[in-house]
């Protein structure tokens, strides 16, 4: 019977690294050129992507001080020689406490109203996207590609310029508000702007095109046949939509939504510049818990749970397209 | 559908109306006489000589060009050794690695991005002095990583479209594997990297929340120029650098278009 030993163990822990290194040494040498192409791209990601999201981590752990940077140290030397780490769990105390309190909560209200905006915006994205990708998706080929770029040019231009747009059009004595009392339809100017409506508007304006893209790449594949089967049977076209080609169409729809939601909840100029007081999303009170308050440690605490908050959804979606991707034959 | 669906045009036209009343707004007030930016007084295009005479906008156009083509540029090379690697090199150390971390950035907030970039290039000066504070390498460099992995999945899914027969065959010709990717592979899939490069470009010209975190007291650049004077409320100076950036945008988008479509009808 073999006893426990540390030495054993640290030698075991070191053999394995070193034959690892060793291997890597070894595939470095005969096949320089591969190591180049994986190696340039997986340094460079490794060191400013994935390094920073460890630090994120680590910082939001620490305490915040008065110190430049704005933050405690984990690990220091003691007086007495003694190495010390101290986890701080002070920040997530402050979020969870914060949560525990729904009448005066500021994160929890904050992560709960980004979901339910980035929610809303996605289902009036689809609405608006869903019959665009229709017709270009019925469209015939001399007209699809146009069309498909008319959809796409507006995402070339500046978000911020075109989030700045809606400012214009919403306001009090703005565009739309100024038609519709000439047109004598409105007797007095609809408050809009600095309300969630206008979020919703900003959202799914940035957005549609991320919606419009996966729902036409699935309705082309769309064969028309089964359209004209379901007429022949005696299917009304309106039902027909809803029993054969909705349901046909989940895949696109499920990845349109995706990429719209997930974005979305982490979203701060729309809020920002559209958004009244209380349409409070999380990335604004990162942004004010960083930049007005200098609380890092706290900022990147909420950084951490914002990024459980996207890597759920992302997984399920993952596991979705995952499950779909063999894509049965029609 | 034999009947024409008038629905799904009214529903189309809604859409296409929802997406350009915007942009023509902005165009259209740009050449407002009147200060305040939706009260029509007269076309003027005094605007537009305002908006040159702005040295601080100006200055932060300049800055952000340059930052948006070393940035493009390098995403550019980093995006296509990644989109090569993933898609022709089959099973390799770290590939899972690779294809996280070139796909992760594009679902996470930008203010996760931001935020953690800095507190990376805060911890790298407090241990080795690099880099000296922050300004434009730091906006660049944060630019790069983001840039990346979009370039990357325009490669991957392009080499995907492409069957490998032409390599191959080069490669049984006796050509070595750096031969190959400069006289095959990348001759091929050259449209991708211009469009890649062009994203890339936009991407980096149009972030305000990473360039905010990351930028020094010297780097101010376009976006976060812009934002601090929009949040004043409208300018029609604004409104003429909108312009003028769609004007921008469209010629470029169209002349590229033009001439992918004309090599492509060329090739086939």
């Amino acid at each position: 019977m073999q006893t426990f030993s540390w030495t054993q163990l640290w030698f075991d822990v070191f053999r394995r690294m070193f034959a690892w290194l060793g291997s890597w040494r070894r595939e470095i040498h005969h096949q320089r050129g591969r190591a180049i192409v994986v190696g340039v791209p997986l340094v460079w990601l490794a060191v400013f992507f994935l390094l920073p999201l460890l630090i994120l981590l680590k910082i939001s752990f620490a305490e915040a001080s008065y110190e430049q940077p704005p933050f405690s140290a984990l690990v220091s030397w003691g007086e007495d020689q003694i190495l010390s780490l101290r986890f701080n769990l002070a920040n997530y105390a402050t979020l969870i406490a914060d949560c525990s309190d729904p009448a005066s909560s500021l994160y929890c209200y904050a992560y709960v109203n980004s979901l339910k905006t980035a929610a809303i915006s996605t289902v009036l994205a689809l609405l608006v996207g869903y019959p665009i990708a229709y017709g270009i998706a019925r469209a015939s080929s001399k007209w699809r590609l146009p069309l498909l770029l008319l959809v796409v040019l507006p995402f070339w231009t500046s978000s911020l310029l075109r989030t700045y747009a809606w400012i214009g059009i919403l306001k009090g004595n703005g565009v739309l508000n100024n038609t519709l009392m000439a047109l004598g339809l409105i007797q007095e100017p609809l408050e809009i702007l600095h309300t969630d409506i206008a979020v919703y508007i900003g959202i799914v304006y940035a957005y549609l095109p991320f919606m419009v893209l996966p729902l036409v790449a699935n309705l082309v594949k769309l064969d028309p046949l089964l359209l004209e089967a379901a007429a022949d049977l005696g299917c009304r076209p309106m039902a027909a939509f809803f029993r054969v080609t909705l349901p046909l169409s989940m895949p696109g729809v499920i990845a349109g939504s995706m990429l719209v939601f997930i974005p979305a909840v982490g979203e701060f100029v729309i809020p920002e510049l559209l958004g009244g007081p209380d349409s409070l999303m999380i990335g604004r009170v990162l942004w004010s818990e960083f930049f007005t308050n200098t609380d890092w440690p706290l900022a990147s605490a909420i950084a951490v749970a914002l990024l459980m908050l996207i890597v759920v959804p992302t997984l399920i979606f993952e596991y979705v397209q995952a499950k779909n991707s063999p894509e049965p034959r029609r | 559908m034999r009947n024409r669906p008038y629905a799904l045009y009214t529903a189309m036209a809604f859409g296409y109306a929802f997406l350009y009343f915007p942009i023509l707004s902005l165009i259209v007030y740009s050449f407002n006489e009147s200060r305040l930016v939706t009260v029509w007084a007269g076309f003027s295009t005094k605007w537009y000589g305002e908006l040159f005479q702005n040295e601080a906008l100006l200055d932060a156009a300049q800055k952000s060009f340059i930052v948006a083509t070393v940035a493009a540029t390098f995403a550019v090379t980093l995006g296509t050794l990644a989109g090569l690697a993933l898609s022709r090199l089959g099973r390799f150390r770290g590939r899972t690695l690779l294809s996280i971390m070139t796909s992760a950035p594009l679902v996470m907030p930008e203010v996760m991005l931001g935020l953690s970039s800095l507190l990376l290039f805060v911890s790298m000066q407090q241990l080795i002095g690099w880099p000296d504070g922050r300004g434009m390498t730091t906006i660049t460099i944060a630019h790069i990583t983001l840039c990346t992995s979009y370039v990357t999945i325009i490669v991957q899914s392009r080499l995907a479209q492409l069957d490998d027969s032409l390599e191959e065959a080069a490669m049984d010709l006796g050509a070595r594997p750096w031969k190959v990717f400069f006289l095959v592979t990348l001759p091929i899939i050259a449209p991708a990297l211009i469009a890649g490069w062009l994203l890339a470009f936009t991407l980096s010209l149009d972030d305000l929340i990473i360039a905010s975190f990351v930028s020094g007291p010297n780097s101010t650049t376009l976006p976060i120029e812009v934002y601090s004077k929009v949040r004043l409320g409208l300018t029609p100076e604004v409104n003429a650098l909108a312009t003028l950036i769609i004007v921008f945008v469209t010629a470029v988008i169209t002349v590229v278009g033009w001439m992918l479509h004309r090599s492509r009808v060329a090739a086939s």
